[in-house]
């Protein structure tokens, strides 16, 4: 392999990074040394098992891998504007697509999906912690690291260009030498492995560590949903971790799974990655719709409507989104019976879609609909995902699909699902969820002009892309002559489309500015709960202890915590005398990130064929694999004097004390 | 944490391993020496994993223990649905491939 560009050279954009990447850490390295931070660092965060600063965490990093992402679509926006263009070299935009796609799908929806998960779950739940909170550690730095191994890439050895999914055999060494394609792999196989430990955690975690009075038909909504996407992640994923493995064997060891030559079948490529590439999108819009499913119940003051066909429903489309990922490349000629067989598959999990679109609007139907933040962002998306969903169903019709496949009708539909469904609900879900961790409530007024711009930017950016389609502009085109650009119409629309990505980072910017406004302004909730929620997460302080629930709440039925204020109200609720047990919790542990900083090693090392390097990095993660083994003092109980002394202060803080019990 | 209801010991381990060489040398050493047909090899070598796949769900994976709900079972079953979705899917699919050529 050819590692004589060690660095990579030549474009001032790249220089520009260079300089900025190395501004920032200066700056970050000369804070934490001059505040005296590093133990802080290590101890409060680096090394947390706690669910809750986890999930603060993958909040914080989905957030930056957003604007890494967002600055991509940017730099290809202002590409594609004008014909003719050569603001971008066609490789280097080449790069630019195949990262956004790598980086929005892999480092920005998985880990804000995560953060929810992690923010939420429990304390709805009433759980102290997941089932593995050790586990959930390795989860986020494998996570973190994977993508920081990625994202080097465009600094040093030059980043992957072959495509968000890295068609073989374009992805082979044939027609990718050199270590971008590796950077790939790598990276999202680190990440990978962490997402498949968090959807086994959330399995366990829903089904054994519910608080005891809780059945599963009456779980809060969001859960079912995070139920149902970690089992799809659970059927997936090994898919793609043993995908990206036979990639790997091709690529590093000359195999012939996917190559040209050899008896490789570069189809099968295409076929594996999207059994699991298909069920990702649904896993990744599952939580988006337990999401609202909380937001519209609470807004409007009434319980969901059709619970049961909200549960059926979500089930339902984890398991039909198995049988569709086919129609990805329905034309690639597999024949009318299999095309047949994926289109109708396709078609029907629109029926339990439309199914909980119609219930969350009978929920709204005679409710006390209050339009705060999450519920703007529920209004939009209903719309969105509508039209989103209708273009679908059109690009499912096989036949049909020959003329959309690889069109801008597509990019422009599964921006529409994707920012409309997975990006507007996990938003949605921040500002809710926002009071409970933070306790503070994020600033009303940046928050509109944020949604604004942002639903502007959206539609002025994405539907001129659907017309785009339709005159024969396909995806992943570096530019266009000026025949296609002015006698063909493409050049208006793609200007217009380019202001609207702009709007949507100047939403961005507003969204930035409002969280740090907030966070030093902002209004602070001290009630713990700050929608007049139903759920018990609510029911706990603002933001909560260490151990959520000093006592486990008891639950009496669905949306347990709003019947409870409704028995406090009427004065029947009879308050129990409070009798504080130890409570058992983990210990932090610094074994998580050092394996994490193992498996970087060892991936940066087969990126660059150093296989010396690359075994080191596997030899520590079997050290460290080993020192946990042999790790006995893991837990630890929170005396009953301390547990007094917190939910003292907690109350004397002006949080009035109303956990549920 | 008990370990009573566990069915894992030491011998149950060393069976299990046994057993998993013994069906891991069968079809290396049809294979190898030629001893069968392609069709009878190719039945042969998938009745010695499914047999491997369940010596090592009652030797290791501990698929007798627990009580309460069969998630065991349920997810096995969910396992099952899964390998031959994507097993026979992907035959299913690629058969065009002998279509074409």
């Amino acid at each position: 392999m050819d590692n004589s560009h060690f660095f990579v050279t030549g474009d001032p954009m790249i220089y520009g990074a260079d300089v900025s990447i190395i501004l920032v850490s200066l700056a970050i390295i000369i804070y934490l040394t001059y505040f005296k931070k590093w133990g802080w660092l290590w101890r409060e965060w680096i090394t947390t098992v706690d669910h809750k600063k986890i999930g603060i965490m993958y909040l914080l990093s989905s957030l930056l891998m957003l604007f890494r992402g967002g600055v991509d679509a940017v730099l290809m926006r202002i590409q594609l504007a004008v014909p003719n263009s050569h603001f971008l070299a066609s490789e280097h935009y080449n790069e630019i697509f195949t990262t956004h796609g790598t980086i929005m799908i892999l480092f920005m929806a998985m880990p804000f999906m995560f953060a929810l998960f992690n923010m939420v779950v429990p304390l709805q739940i009433g759980a102290r912690d997941v089932a593995y909170p050790f586990l959930n550690a390795v989860s986020f730095w494998l996570f973190f690291l994977g993508a920081m191994l990625l994202n080097i890439s465009f600094v040093i050895g030059g980043s992957p260009n072959a495509g968000w999914l890295s068609y073989a055999p374009l992805s082979e060494n044939d027609f990718s030498p050199g270590p971008g394609q590796n950077f790939w792999i790598w990276g999202i196989q680190i990440s990978g492995i962490g997402s498949l430990m968090t959807g086994i955690n959330f399995v366990v975690t829903i089904l054994k560590m519910r608080t005891p009075t809780m059945r599963l038909r009456d779980m809060p909504l969001f859960s079912w949903s995070v139920l149902a996407s970690s089992i799809a992640i659970l059927g997936v994923f090994p898919i793609f971790t043993a995908t990206l493995a036979m990639l790997t064997i091709d690529r590093l060891l000359g195999g012939h799974f996917f190559t040209m030559t050899g008896g490789g079948n570069p189809m099968m490529w295409v076929n594996l990655i999207w059994m699991w590439g298909h069920p990702e999108v649904y896993i990744v819009v599952l939580p988006a719709f337990g999401v609202f499913s909380e937001i519209v119940a609470t807004f409007s003051k009434k319980r969901i409507f059709g619970y049961a066909s909200m549960v059926f429903s979500m089930i339902a489309i984890s398991i039909v989104s198995y049988y569709t990922w086919v129609h990805h490349f329905f034309t690639m000629g597999a024949g009318a019976n299999v095309n047949i067989v994926f289109a109708i598959c396709t078609m029907i999990i629109a029926i339990p879609t439309g199914v909980k679109v119609f219930n969350w609007l009978f929920t709204m139907y005679r409710g006390r609909i209050r339009i705060t933040q999450p519920m703007l962002w529920f209004m939009a998306f209903v719309p969105c995902f509508l039209v989103g969903g209708a273009t679908g169903v059109m690009l499912a019709a096989a036949p049909a699909d020959y003329q959309y496949h690889n069109s801008y009708f597509l990019i422009a539909h599964f921006h529409q699902v994707l920012i409309g469904g997975v990006v507007f609900g996990y938003l949605a879900g921040m500002y809710y969820w926002f009071p409970k961790i933070f306790g503070i409530k994020l600033n009303e007024r940046l928050g509109k002009w944020a949604f604004w711009t942002w639903q502007i930017g959206f539609y002025v950016c994405f539907m001129p892309q659907y017309a785009l389609g339709f005159m024969g502009m396909t995806r992943r085109m570096y530019t266009y002559n000026s025949t296609m650009g002015w006698d063909m119409g493409w050049a208006p629309l793609n200007m217009i489309s380019t202001v609207g990505a702009f709007l949507m980072g100047i939403g961005f910017i507003f969204q930035v500015w409002q969280i740090l406004y907030s966070i030093k302004h902002g209004e602070r909730d001290v009630t713990g709960d700050a929608w007049d929620g139903r759920t018990l997460e609510w029911s706990i302080p603002s933001p909560p202890p260490v151990y959520n629930f000093a006592i486990l709440p008891v639950v009496k039925g669905r949306d347990a915590w709003w019947y409870q204020k409704q028995e406090m109200q009427k004065g029947s609720y009879q308050k129990e005398a409070v009798k504080y047990e130890p409570i058992h919790m983990p210990n932090n542990s610094g074994i998580p990130f050092l394996m994490a900083v193992c498996f970087f090693i060892a991936g940066f090392g087969f990126t660059f064929e150093w296989w010396w390097m690359g075994i080191a990095g596997l030899i520590g993660v079997f050290i460290t694999l080993f020192a946990r083994s042999f790790q006995y003092n893991t837990d630890h109980f929170i005396s009953v004097e301390e547990i007094e002394r917190t939910e003292n202060a907690l109350r004397n803080h002006g949080s009035i004390h109303r956990t549920a019990n | 944490m008990s370990n009573q209801e566990h069915t894992a010991s030491i011998k149950a381990y060393v069976t299990g391993f046994i057993l998993s060489i013994v069906l891991t040398v069968i079809p290396l050493v049809l294979v190898l020496n030629h001893m069968m047909g392609k069709a009878a090899l190719t039945v042969s070598i998938l009745l010695a994993a499914v047999l491997q796949f369940v010596v090592q769900l009652f030797f290791f994976m501990h698929i007798r223990d627990g009580e309460g709900p069969r998630y065991n079972v349920m997810a096995l079953i969910l396992g099952i649905i899964f390998v031959v979705t994507i097993v026979a899917g992907a035959i299913w699919i690629m058969s065009f491939n002998s279509q074409v050529q």
